[in-house]
């Protein structure tokens, strides 16, 4: 059984003008130990994906259909109370700015003892240890000093670490990490990246690991999903979907990222811009700017059908060629 | 000789007073402080190409490029538009329609209130480059099919336009003073992937069709190889390396470039590991003695934390690294 399971989730935000359907039948899995990137451009709908899992939907929008399911229980139509006892213990978090996790007033320490000691028994004694331990394994130097300093007298890559550690502290599960390097520069995104990987997969963690740049993805990720318009386009092994997408909308966007091996004359470009979610077309989402668009991509919404080694939501792969 | 290049810098260092006020300081007895945010730099650009400028936030690109338009006067050195000194340059009405610049935000960077025909011809207005409101409309329909909007698309105002059509729009003004330079300053970093493409895709293309000579700022060094012919990297304030695009790709000198395109995550990377280096980019305000890279230089030794390095040809690029000189590398 997987550790996760999202099954045909849809996520709606009542408006005055109607109903908006910001994720669509969203359906994939995440296996223990397993990464799982989510990729696509702003409006996909991959953040508001990871907020429904954590039952952090800013109302009105809500779950509208489907279930989300950690390890066989349903986790979407919980309580508030009940949804908080699991977040932070088994389901952690890390958004892209540390400055809007961790709260200014209190030290570092602090708020590790507090999480800590609110998901497990530990005693002040028992808790500090292990908050220095953990801030140790982050890599912030000189640990048993800096514990009681302030969100404010770290950097931005030092405060990151802190907020890992405040994720994985209560040793979750699963760990939803939303764009956790994009503030960052990149040599010290490179550090942060590297510490994501080498700690979740010392404590076994699973990550549901949500940006917009596939090159984190390439090199963090056991699979991706490529979400357009708030479905899921193309999943599957991320070294299929890089190097050998099936979805015309992941092909464009792995030809349109400049590459660092090897210039081209070109870049391959995806004309048009993601619809909006008042106007997303009848049949495939992608279809107005899907070069190998058919009749069929007007009318009649493709599910994720079979591709070879990935899972894509289009015609072309399935129900054109039978 | 051949023609003077479209710009020129020669040791031009750019200082920021930040120091507390008055009272304050004097009251806790301290010193002015100033922030050195650009520091002895020196780059042409010759017409027709693109110079590019790499680095990380803080490094000093972004007054860099306010720098080149004029917009910053340098505290020291010399900035030469066709050879003439660029405050001069800017005082000629002619001369300074002939430069402009593209922001990195298309929302913060256009009036909402106004029309996007009005956005498009308000260089055209202030230069008095046309009279008639016939001209002026036809130029402004004539340029808007250029970056790939509708003629119609003028009557509009910019929250009807997604973030790529915007940064066209804003692209659309630059060009519409008719001017042979143009100073990017991350036009794209605010922008999709796909959406990031096309607007790459059109600024070549403008550049092939107008002959149009491109500084262009960008700390993502995958868009900056596409773009550029020429790049220079820069770390606090100094360029460290300054070359020809392509060579310092293939084969970069100075560690701090070696470490960038080491940290930089490509698709190319499929289950492959980096080795990320340690320390972060050090306080402008207090930076390093020597090489303001040593403290994180897995090359540094003692020359490199006391000597600050000159720049130096090799092979056609120049580098400012002891190591390098040296022959350590």
């Amino acid at each position: 059984m997987a550790l996760l399971e999202v099954d045909r989730l849809t996520v709606e935000f009542p408006t005055r003008r109607g109903v908006l359907r910001a994720i669509d039948d969203v359906s994939f899995d995440i296996a223990e130990g397993e990464v799982l990137g989510v990729v696509g451009e702003s409006g996909a709908g991959k953040s508001l994906t990871g907020a429904a899992i954590i039952g952090l939907l800013e109302p009105p929008g809500r779950v509208a259909g489907g279930e989300i399911r950690l390890e066989g229980a349903r986790i979407d139509n919980l309580s508030p109370e009940r949804m908080r006892a699991i977040r932070g213990k088994r389901i952690g978090a890390i958004f892209q700015d540390p400055l809007t996790t961790l709260n200014p007033l209190y030290s570092i320490g602090r708020q590790l003892v507090e999480t800590m000691q609110t998901h497990l028994p530990l005693s002040d004694r028992d808790a500090r240890e292990r908050a220095i331990k953990w801030l140790e394994e982050v890599g912030i130097p000189a640990a048993r000093q800096r514990i009681d300093a302030y969100p404010h007298e770290f950097s931005g890559g030092m405060r990151q670490r802190v907020v890992i550690a405040l994720a994985l502290c209560a040793e979750p599960r699963l760990v939803i990490a939303d764009e956790p390097t994009t503030a960052l520069d990149v040599s010290i995104q490179a550090q942060i990246i590297a510490l994501l990987k080498r700690i979740t997969r010392e404590h076994g963690t699973s990550v549901m690991l949500v940006t917009h740049d596939m090159g984190v993805i390439a090199e963090t990720a056991d699979r991706v999903a490529v979400m357009y318009a708030g479905r899921i386009a193309e999943i599957g092994p991320v070294r299929d979907v890089v190097k050998h997408p099936a979805h015309p909308y992941s092909e464009g966007l792995m030809g349109s990222i400049p590459s660092l091996e090897h210039r081209v004359e070109r870049l391959r470009q995806i004309d048009g811009a993601m619809p909006r979610l008042t106007a997303i077309p009848a049949g495939c989402a992608f279809n107005p700017r899907c070069e190998k668009v058919m009749d069929r991509c007007r009318i009649d919404r493709p599910g994720l059908m079979d591709a070879g080694a990935t899972r894509a939501a289009c015609w072309l792969v399935g129900g054109a060629a039978s | 000789m051949s023609e003077a290049p479209v710009l020129e810098a020669r040791g031009v260092t750019r200082d920021f007073d930040v120091s507390r006020p008055w009272l304050q300081r004097m009251l806790a007895r301290e010193d002015k402080r100033t922030l050195r945010a650009v520091d002895d730099i020196s780059f042409s650009i010759e017409k027709g190409t693109t110079l590019s400028l790499v680095g990380e936030s803080g490094c000093g690109k972004s007054t860099v490029a306010r720098l080149a338009v004029g917009l910053y006067a340098p505290s020291r050195g010399d900035i030469r538009f066709e050879g003439q000194p660029l405050s001069a340059a800017r005082a000629q009405a002619t001369l300074r329609r002939r430069m402009n610049m593209i922001f990195q935000d298309p929302y913060a960077s256009l009036n909402p209130r106004w029309r996007v025909r009005d956005i498009v011809a308000e260089p055209i207005r202030a230069f008095s480059l046309l009279s008639s409101q016939k001209d002026i409309a036809d130029r402004v329909a004539q340029l808007l099919t250029q970056v790939g909007l509708a003629g119609a698309d003028g009557e509009k105002y910019p929250h009807e336009f997604s973030g790529g059509q915007r940064q066209r729009i804003s692209i659309a003004r630059a060009l519409s003073s008719e001017p042979d330079f143009l100073v990017c300053d991350e036009p794209t970093s605010a922008l999709d992937v796909s959406v990031q493409a096309q607007i790459l895709n059109l600024m070549r293309d403008l550049q092939q069709r107008l002959g149009l000579t491109y500084l262009f700022i960008s700390h993502n060094l995958a868009v900056v190889r596409h773009m550029s012919d020429r790049l220079g990297v820069m770390y606090l304030g100094r360029i460290v390396e300054l070359g020809e695009g392509e060579t310092l790709f293939r084969r970069a000198r100075h560690p701090y470039m070696k470490l960038l395109l080491e940290a930089i995550p490509d698709l190319d990377m499929v289950g492959r590991g980096r080795t990320p280096v340690g320390g972060e980019v050090p306080s402008p305000i207090a930076p390093p003695l020597g090489c303001t890279f040593h403290p994180r230089c897995p090359l540094a030794n003692d020359r490199c934390r006391t000597e600050r390095p000159a720049q130096t040809k090799v092979d056609g690029v120049e580098v400012a690294c002891h190591a390098v000189e040296e022959g350590r590398v």
